[in-house]
């Protein structure tokens, strides 16, 4: 009876989650301008350190002597950070439109009022990592581990959006600033991304800059997506860095829910 | 009706905002089933804190609160069914259509199929939003979100509605138009509403019962009626030329008070020119008050009787008027709402 009652609350909350997302997918549909921004920014990150790379990867060590082999995986987890990383700022414009307290006074679970925007955001970060990949396959990229290797990379970087999306979200219920929201994010996304892999072999990387990396997580999306993508994936490392990433996942997703309680203490 | 339990019932609810901003320091409230009450005062008053409460948005310090029977704090899911709430900015998606809005709520409260599409139309047509249900709520005008913003709070046809400052914002026309809807909802079988306003017009025209609100308690509660009937006789106002000072005040308190037949002279603090005076018999007190503030050699500008009204009863009750209590909330009330988006 008990597991009964569970087991359709579980459903309800699915059910409600993706109510959420899909309102969360209307929004951006509706907004052209920001689908566009979504999908080329990525595009123009592609052809600038294509050439800004071009002869870097000639100086070996990277695996490959092809610039774009090694430059769509580090675009496509630079992506997902950087477009999930504002999730926050949608809850602070619900927050302040007076939209979350609504939802909060209806019987709706409270796990999908905080993960619909987590959820859409991870179908666009899916979306936009498939369109780098294309990008790059046009460009003559060449990807040894196939569709499975695909699929690890895409999966990691959307394992990644979800971590800093939930983050942000935990950050814009608690602080409740768009300021802090922006500081943060400025602060963070280009030494995540140049304290790993993503555009320099680790070879080639200073050896407490490889320190540091083993513990940024955009860095274990880029090894898992990495390995995955070469002619002999590593599956030990993509299962360890894969792993890392949904244990993160889950907890920042857990401590975005969490925050409700302090917002109500607050609000 | 009587022997139902009431739909509202808070008890010395306490609530301290960080930053030692005291919102509620012992409100108590109950609403009977199927009434319309009315929660009246200032802005920062603790008005819209107590319905974050009752509603479960918030919880209080200590204190205890029941709708439609449950506990809000051990209970919230159930008090979340019973009730619908029409906040001061319910942030209907701008987005997306007054239809697609409507749709999500009902959802929420578990409607699906026929039955939602059947209660969508039924509000959009209730709420005269049918022309307009396709297009995006960011082309409607402040009426029209204001009535869908109702809708939405009645999607899933509560026991207990609370409406915070449904009018606020509302141009004169709209205003008057959301007054008969929600003259009319209370007309509505069963339907309780719990009401906050900051407009002394609105509370005396919809509520059958007022509580008035200030600094986080219910000074006086009783019918419009009532309140307006334990003040005894008339109101009058009397405008000065000049603003007086305290001490100048001091002399006048002094000339006044003693009248044959007056009872309260209090003072316009804002202005310093206004002198509110309650007397068995308005007309005739004036000639005796003009007498007297002209011996003390004071200016008239004007002088006026009127029957008691909310203001008078606001006066009363809380010491101070209407107008003086929201020029301090104007202050205060800032710090509040930093604090927590939207006190």
């Amino acid at each position: 009876m008990s597991t009964a009652v569970t087991q359709s609350a579980m459903s309800t909350a699915v059910t409600q989650t993706w109510y959420m997302t899909e309102r969360q997918l209307v929004v951006f549909l509706r907004q052209p301008a920001y689908l566009l921004i979504t999908l080329i920014q990525p595009v123009v990150w592609l052809f600038l350190f294509g050439n800004l790379f071009k002869e870097v990867v000639e100086l070996g060590g990277f695996g490959t002597t092809s610039d774009l082999d090694y430059l769509v995986p580090g675009v496509v987890v630079m992506s997902a950070l950087s477009s999930n990383m504002w999730a926050g700022m949608t809850t602070l414009d619900e927050i302040q439109r007076g939209t979350l307290n609504r939802f909060l006074t209806t019987p709706a679970s409270r796990a999908a009022l905080m993960n619909g925007n987590v959820v859409s955001n991870g179908l666009v970060t899916a979306l936009q990592s498939v369109v780098i990949v294309l990008l790059g396959l046009l460009g003559g990229a060449d990807y040894p581990g196939g569709i499975g290797g695909v699929v690890v990379l895409v999966v990691a970087s959307v394992l990644l959006g979800t971590i800093f999306a939930a983050l942000s979200n935990a950050l814009g219920m608690l602080v409740r600033e768009r300021e802090s929201i922006i500081g943060i994010n400025t602060f963070l996304l280009l030494p995540l991304t140049f304290l790993s892999t993503a555009f320099m072999a680790e070879d080639r990387m200073p050896s407490w800059m490889r320190h540091i990396a083993d513990f940024n997580p955009l860095n274990w999306a880029m090894v898992a997506g990495r390995s995955a993508l070469s002619k002999q994936p590593d599956w030990g490392d993509v299962a360890g860095r894969g792993g890392a990433l949904l244990a993160l996942a889950v907890a920042a997703v857990w401590l975005s829910i969490r925050t409700f309680r302090s917002y109500q203490r607050s609000v | 009706m009587s022997t139902r339990a009431p739909a509202v019932v808070a008890r010395q609810l306490i609530k301290t905002y960080p930053g030692d901003v005291t919102a509620l320091c012992g409100m108590d409230v109950t609403v009977e089933p199927g009434t319309v009450f009315g929660l009246l005062g200032p802005n920062g008053a603790g008005k819209s804190t107590t319905v974050k409460i009752l509603t479960t948005l918030a919880r209080p310090d200590s204190g205890t609160a029941a709708v439609a029977g449950h506990d809000v704090l051990r209970h919230p899911d159930r008090v979340r069914r019973a009730i619908g709430v029409v906040a001061q900015s319910s942030g209907a998606d701008p987005v997306a259509t007054g239809r697609e809005n409507l749709q999500l709520q009902g959802r929420l409260y578990g409607l699906k199929g026929a039955e939602l599409n059947r209660r969508v139309d039924e509000l959009l047509a209730r709420f005269t939003l049918t022309d307009a249900a396709r297009r995006p709520v960011k082309t409607y005008s402040g009426g029209m979100r204001r009535r869908l913003d109702v809708a939405l709070g009645l999607a899933h046809r509560p026991e207990v509605l609370f409406l915070d400052e449904p009018t606020t914002g509302l141009d004169p026309e709209a205003r008057t138009a959301m007054w008969d809807e929600i003259a009319r909802l209370a007309g509505d079988e069963g339907l309780t509403i719990l009401l906050t306003t900051h407009y002394l017009e609105e509370a005396d025209r919809l509520a059958e019962r007022i509580a008035i609100v200030d600094r986080g308690r219910v000074v006086v509660e009783g019918t419009p009626d009532e309140l307006k009937g334990e003040l005894r006789g008339d109101a009058v106002h009397v405008e000065l030329r000049e603003p007086v000072g305290e001490a100048g005040r001091t002399v006048l308190q002094g000339a006044l008070a003693g009248l044959p037949g007056v009872h309260e002279v209090v003072f316009d603090t804002v202005r310093s020119r206004g002198i509110s005076v309650r007397a068995d018999d308005g007309a005739v007190a004036i000639p005796a008050l003009l007498g007297a503030l002209e011996r003390v050699g004071v200016a008239v500008a004007a002088a006026t009787v009127a029957r008691p009204s909310l203001d008078d009863v606001y006066l009363r009750y809380a010491g101070r008027r209407y107008a003086e209590a929201e020029a301090e909330a104007e202050g205060a009330g800032d710090r509040v709402l930093a604090g927590t988006g939207g006190a």
